[in-house]
């Protein structure tokens, strides 16, 4: 277990030696998505711009424009507000700022639904140029983040807030939009991203004891979406289910319902928070059981998929 | 580069100063003091834009010319604008850096002795790679305003300067509201009201180079009043940054000029369109020349009816506190909005207070009259510490009897 916005504090330093144009932008939350770290030292390159998220999508475009490289941190909620700044200039204009929204999903889990994010994927992903990115755990976060830095253009990445499960040790090679294989099964698959990756692991050893083989994606870029992917798994599979700590409408569901349908389709089920809002508790798991995205209910919706299976 | 910053949490008294790397001289012979050297050239590169020294070089090679056949001949060549010639070479004229002699029948253009002496100012410092294109990369240091003489001293602008000016600004003027008749849309309200302030910006003051678009040296011009596009891309064509005869395909199927400003097209620095943003775009612009050191600026074009929106008051926050006198904000203060006046539907006045009372440094002009914008834009330039605003008064659809 790692808190990826630690770990977030950590990689933004590292980078912060590695490119002297990168530069980080808050709007004063800086200790709470640890960009903070880096703002210690690199003081000269880090701006708090207040409580102010248009105006500070407003800054990183900007700097962007004139060379720079600017990673963005803030709750992914309040980025939302400022969803018509990332279109209309950063996405429009192409330009190259890295925005990285922390507490996504259920993760603020005590501050109630008016902090809890559930559509960001949903209303990231429909602006032309963007990259949107859900790692799985802390060191995902940290190669998808280095890589996102070499590509020029606007991404997204939503993280959470507390401490999260590893799904990745060793060794791991992932690049952004190519989906990664963890579990490779046979009789149906599971395409998850975020912290529902290592819930979807879990459901494949429930789904093993029942004797299914499952494959178990970690569909970390959710655009632009690893087609090939998609479409290899229906065809060996014939049977989806897709796990994200998002809406179902409009979110990593919905991207692979658009692959399947135009091109192989096979019964699919979704995992997913079902156009309701969030609401406070004292553990981010309670939450999680409550809105219906844990490991067991990964492990049904296979069940309910494999009984429509051809 | 021995940048130096001070922390934003020290007292706001403390300026922000950035110093350029300095440029080596390497000159065969070294009898002048480097120093006086160092000085001299900034002066210069301060005081010429780079037309003017191309002007400079191109008459001391190109005797037994006249002017009107030289400008033409290098207007073809280069491909500027013979408008911008001539008023570079006014320009150089009303600073005694160019005469003329009379030959058998023609006046026959060259430099003076004060040419001579500043031409070989500038060709000491880049006499190891004699080519222009070397020189235009090491001016990163030089603010040239292209006219030094007003610029320093806020007198009144030639008249024959004047003249051309008024006549370059109801050429735009005439092609505005034919491409936006022949378009059968578009804010010309909006559009001719800032005219005046555009032509200012764009031929009297900005550092910027219509043959190449993206120098990074550049001063940037941020129209986030993003409907006057018609105003804006009229503007870029008299600079040449595109040619004449494709504005009338404003907002065509397929044709680049489209309704709201693009980042794609040549001259253009910023999209906008969605009002309220370009304040924040220019913090960004501003910091981002401050980490570099550089000397470049940045002007947002404001409407009033457009600070309604909130993040305009975000933006004007984080530029005074970050201390950000790089940037200039131009607030066509016409008075209307699309459904009325700004009065009636949401108060702004005392808006000069406003601003200040906001950090800001703030200019009230007359937006029509050209002698007030350079003036202020001047003022602008020398003022550290704080961003400044001009709200500059303008008629919607202001079309003068010159």
């Amino acid at each position: 277990m790692k808190s990826i916005r630690e770990e977030f504090g950590k990689v933004l330093t590292i980078l912060g030696a590695k490119y002297s144009d990168l530069v980080v932008l808050d709007a004063d939350c800086g200790s709470h998505t640890k960009s903070k770290n880096f703002s210690q030292k690199y003081p000269e390159r880090f701006f708090n711009i207040g409580i102010s998220e248009q105006d500070l999508i407003g800054i990183a475009a900007g700097l962007a424009a004139c060379g720079k490289i600017p990673i963005v941190s803030c709750y992914s909620m309040f980025l939302m507000r400022a969803w018509e700044q990332v279109r209309n200039t950063i996405g429009r204009a192409n330009l190259n700022v890295k925005i990285v929204a922390t507490h996504a999903g259920a993760s603020p889990h005590a501050d109630g639904s008016s902090h809890q994010c559930f559509e960001d994927l949903s209303i990231m992903r429909v602006i032309p140029n963007m990259t949107v990115i859900a790692p799985a755990d802390s060191k995902s976060m940290a190669l998808l983040l280095e890589e996102a830095i070499d590509l020029n253009g606007p991404m997204y990445m939503r993280i959470g807030r507390d401490e999260v499960h590893d799904v990745y040790d060793g060794d791991i090679h992932l690049k952004i939009g190519k989906a990664n294989t963890i579990i490779d099964g046979s009789d149906i698959s599971i395409i998850a991203s975020g912290v529902l990756v290592y819930e979807a692991l879990t459901a494949s050893q429930m789904l093993k004891k029942d004797g299914v083989s499952a494959s178990v994606i970690d569909l970390h870029t959710i655009k632009p979406i690893d087609t090939n992917i998609i479409v290899n798994e229906s065809r060996k599979t014939g049977a989806l289910v897709t796990a994200e700590e998002n809406s179902v409408i409009g979110g990593l569901g919905s991207s692979v319902a658009e692959i399947v349908v135009s091109e192989y389709p096979v019964p699919m089920e979704m995992v997913g928070v079902r156009n309701r809002f969030g609401e406070s508790s004292l553990s981010y798991r309670e939450l999680l059981l409550k809105l219906g995205l844990t490991a067991s209910n990964i492990y049904h919706a296979a069940k309910r998929v494999l009984l429509r299976k051809r | 580069m021995p940048n130096k910053f001070i922390s934003l949490s020290l007292n706001r008294e403390i300026q922000w100063r950035c110093y350029g790397k300095p440029i080596p001289i390497s000159t065969s012979n070294d009898i002048i003091d480097q120093h006086v050297l160092t000085g001299l050239r900034n002066i210069v590169l301060k005081a010429l834009n780079r037309n003017q020294i191309l002007l400079l070089s191109k008459i001391n090679e190109n005797s037994e010319n006249t002017i009107t056949s030289l400008l033409i001949k290098l207007s073809k060549e280069l491909n500027i604008p013979l408008s911008t010639l001539k008023f570079n070479a006014k320009i150089l004229k009303s600073l005694n850096l160019i005469e003329f002699k009379q030959n058998d029948k023609d006046r026959i253009v060259c430099l003076s002795k004060a040419g001579k002496l500043i031409l070989n100012i500038i060709s000491l410092q880049f006499n190891e790679n004699s080519n222009y294109s070397s020189v235009i990369r090491n001016l990163s240091e030089a603010k040239p305003t292209l006219l030094p003489s007003i610029s320093r001293s806020g007198t009144i602008i030639d008249k024959s300067l004047l003249d051309s000016v008024k006549a370059i600004a109801s050429r735009i003027r005439e092609n505005v509201v034919k491409m936006i008749s022949e378009a059968g849309s578009g804010h010309l309200g909006a559009s001719l009201s800032i005219i005046d302030i555009l032509v200012v910006l764009y031929f009297l003051k900005i550092r910027h180079d219509p043959r190449n678009p993206l120098w990074s040296e550049r001063d940037r011009v941020i129209l986030s009043k993003g409907h006057a596009a018609p105003a804006l891309y009229a503007v870029l064509a008299e600079c040449g940054y595109f040619p004449v005869s494709l504005l009338s395909s404003l907002r065509r199927i397929d044709s680049f000029l489209q309704g709201h400003p693009e980042v794609y097209i040549p001259g253009v620095d910023m999209v906008s369109g969605s009002l309220g943003q370009g304040l924040s775009i220019a913090n960004g612009m501003a910091l981002s020349f401050r980490l570099n050191g550089k000397s470049c600026r940045v002007y947002v074009i404001m409407g009033d009816g457009e600070l309604n929106e909130g993040q305009v008051w975000e933006a004007a926050l984080t530029s005074s506190h970050l201390m950000l006198d790089n940037i200039t904000v131009i607030v066509d203060r016409n008075g209307f909005q699309q459904e009325g006046s700004t009065e009636n539907i949401k108060r702004l006045e005392p808006l000069a207070e406003k601003w200040r009372a906001f950090g800001w440094h703030a200019i009230e002009i007359d937006g029509h009259d050209l002698n007030q914008i350079v003036a202020a834009l001047n003022e602008a330039e020398l003022i550290r510490s704080y961003p400044t605003v001009i709200i500059a008064h303008t008629v919607k659809g202001f079309q003068p009897n010159y």
